[in-house]
């Protein structure tokens, strides 16, 4: 059911069209922060608005949707966000991401290989990799223009000097076509090699900071590190508990009150498929 | 056993329902009305007016009342709700200089044209709770006088005649709007006052305060505040003149600000000002004092590296919209992230603890 009362997907066609404009400017210097004019949403901002706003210029009538958050489509704000488009549009939704167009995600990139013709949205809640390094923004901007990124290889220089690895585990840093440090968004490093070279198109949108920015398909993105200490994806050392997986990303889950432990896959559409393919973990029923 | 938690869905709808339930409290009171909350909570009315820049008594109620008096809550809404509106044009500036005032002090001068008119004003009450409140009667009928008719002229008026204080000259570049162009830095007065005029009034008050307490302090006069309401005018482009579509209430505050000059500037009085809706001069009177702080840079002041001179900081953190959407999301599920740290830490401490075990076996 559509809410006649507001335009298709929420937003206005001029602010839309704002927008779309933000998007490919994003596109057309990837890994670049575009600026643009984020407006309220009726959903908090850190929860999603940049990537609403982005979602809600890029979607058709046509499209099918998914949303994740933490890789499972039946989180709480995944299906808040989910029925705000439902409502708000009237598109199709599916938890299947190959059956998606636009699947907008917080803090994951699919199991599954993403396909030319979808677009990946994610939810950016500070864009600026620079940020916990520098808190101004003025500044910020200028190290990107002048491409003066020494300040991020000191940190991970000192991480190395201080733990003997690169203490980020998450929001890890990367470098696009050689130009732009670009926060991949809080994605666990494990899905950092699936950034570069993809082949969808992959928004990112901050709403409370007000930026966009993308990566077209086949884009080269790279961890940052250094020779002698190469960028390592990293997950918990297991199977999943209920699809046996091997080489998808898990969440831990605390089961008794004796801290007994076991570890599923947090993509849930991955996992189901999985198990409906007949692969079993040890802690299927 | 485990099993993957299905029903997100049904868990809000619950929610929700509760949520409707609570707000309402118990059915055998009898429930708020919209006019009962715009009459008799007016200031929290003002105030989400003013944060929510949209200035609409009616719907401030209404929002007050759908978010259980959290009325952080209610700006989100009207700021939400705001954001669909059409826009048909911008109005002329008001004159403040022609507002009916309910209200208008001078600390600076023992009387002045004009006059002295206290108003609706808890400054002079004492504060002791009034149990006759609550108990239900009538209010006893306030004195009444007729309206002075001759102006009020804002008392930096006076000064600039004698050249005391610094000019205003009026600009005629039309100021940046907040609302439809990223905030970017640096931000020119206008941007700032424009901010500044929605920004939490928790957060500006501290501000404030914190320059009176020597935080680049900045000895502020209240030079004049004044409550009222005045016109709002605009142009017609079919009709070639500007016609009065309404009539708002806002309060001015314009402090008279000592300086002793600087290598720029000669010794003189400045200016900071505030402009809110509704009445709301805790507000304003902070509004004004940050916003005479942040010119520290146009008027050739030391950078005291203090939070109110910092335009950056304080532009960036004065939106309790933002400030609170970001606050609260922490709430959402980070496990995904958490359970990174996890295999982190786990793997820092195995190193360590290998590595102090070597050095003891050494």
């Amino acid at each position: 059911m559509t809410e006649r009362a507001y335009n298709f997907a929420y937003l206005d066609e001029q602010t839309k069209r704002m927008i779309r404009r933000a998007i490919l400017k994003g596109l057309a210097i990837p890994g670049y922060q575009v600026p643009f004019a984020s407006r309220e949403m009726p959903m908090p901002y850190g929860w999603g608005t940049g990537g609403v706003q982005v979602s809600a210029a890029v979607l058709t009538p046509d499209d099918t949707l998914k949303v994740i958050d933490q890789g499972a489509d039946d989180t709480t704000n995944a299906v808040s966000i989910r029925s705000f488009f439902q409502r708000t549009a009237g598109v199709a939704t599916t938890t299947a991401t190959r059956d998606a167009t636009v699947i907008q995600t917080r803090h994951r990139i699919p199991e599954e290989p993403l396909r030319e013709g979808q677009i990946l949205v994610y939810q950016v809640p500070i864009p600026e990799p620079l940020r916990f390094l520098e808190p101004r923004e003025s500044e910020t901007r200028k190290m990107h223009s002048l491409e003066d990124y020494g300040l991020m290889h000191v940190k991970l220089y000192e991480d190395i000097a201080r733990h003997g690895h690169i203490a980020t585990s998450y929001a890890y840093p990367v470098k696009v076509e050689g130009r732009y440090v670009m926060d991949p968004s809080p994605i666990p490093k494990f899905d950092n090699p699936k950034l570069g070279n993809m082949a969808a198109i992959q928004l990112f949108g901050a709403g409370r900071e007000q930026r966009i920015y993308a990566l077209p398909p086949y884009t080269q993105v790279v961890s940052l590190d250094f020779d002698d200490h190469p960028f390592e994806p990293s997950k918990a050392d297991h199977p999943c508990g209920m699809c046996g997986g091997t080489d998808s990303y898990l969440d831990e889950l605390i089961v008794d009150d004796a801290g007994g432990r076991m570890f599923v896959c947090s993509d849930t559409d991955y996992c189901e498929g999985r198990q409906a393919a007949g692969h079993k973990g040890k802690d299927a029923a | 056993m485990y099993v993957a938690v299905k029903g997100g869905e049904r868990a809000i709808e619950n929610a929700h329902a509760w949520l409707a339930e609570e707000r309402r409290g118990n059915p055998d009171i009898v429930e708020l009305s919209i006019a009962q909350i715009r009459e008799q909570l007016a200031l929290a009315v003002n105030r989400v007016m003013a944060e929510g820049s949209l200035y609409d008594p009616d719907l401030a109620a209404l929002a007050i009342k759908q978010a259980r008096g959290d009325l952080i809550e209610a700006i989100f809404l009207i700021r939400a709700y705001r954001t669909t509106l059409p826009r048909f044009g911008a109005s002329r500036p008001v004159d403040t200089g022609a507002m009916a005032c309910d209200r208008r002090i001078s600390a600076t001068f023992k009387d002045l044209p004009g006059g002295q008119i206290l108003g609706p004003t808890f400054d002079y009450t004492h504060r002791l709770l009034d149990f006759k409140l609550a108990a239900e009667g009538a209010v006893p009928q306030a004195a009444t006088r007729d309206a002075g008719t001759g102006p009020v002229p804002h008392v930096a008026d006076f000064l600039n005649r004698e050249g005391l204080i610094e000019d205003a000259p009026p600009v005629d570049t039309p100021p940046p709007d907040l609302t439809r162009e990223p905030l970017e830095f640096p931000a020119d007065r206008a941007l700032r006052l424009q901010a500044l005029a929605r920004a939490d009034e928790g957060f500006t008050l501290g501000l404030a305060y914190s320059t009176q307490r020597g935080y680049a302090r900045n000895h502020a006069f209240v030079g004049e505040l004044r409550i009222g309401s005045v016109p709002v005018e605009m142009d017609i482009p079919e009709l070639g003149f500007a016609i009065e579509i309404g009539e708002i209430t806002l309060t001015e505050c314009e402090t008279v600000n000592q300086f002793k000059g600087s290598k720029t500037e000669p010794p003189q009085f400045t200016r900071g000002y505030g402009l809110v809706f509704g009445q709301t001069e805790r507000k304003a009177i902070s509004m004004a004092l940050v916003d005479r702080a942040m010119r520290w840079q146009e008027l050739g002041e030391d950078d005291q590296g203090a939070p109110a001179q910092d335009i950056e900081f304080v532009l960036a953190h004065a939106d309790n919209i933002q400030a609170t959407g970001f606050l609260e999301h922490i709430k959402l599920p980070h496990y995904v992230d958490f359970q990174s740290e996890l295999e982190l830490v786990r793997k820092l401490r195995r190193e360590a603890g290998a590595s102090q075990l070597q050095e003891a076996a050494e």
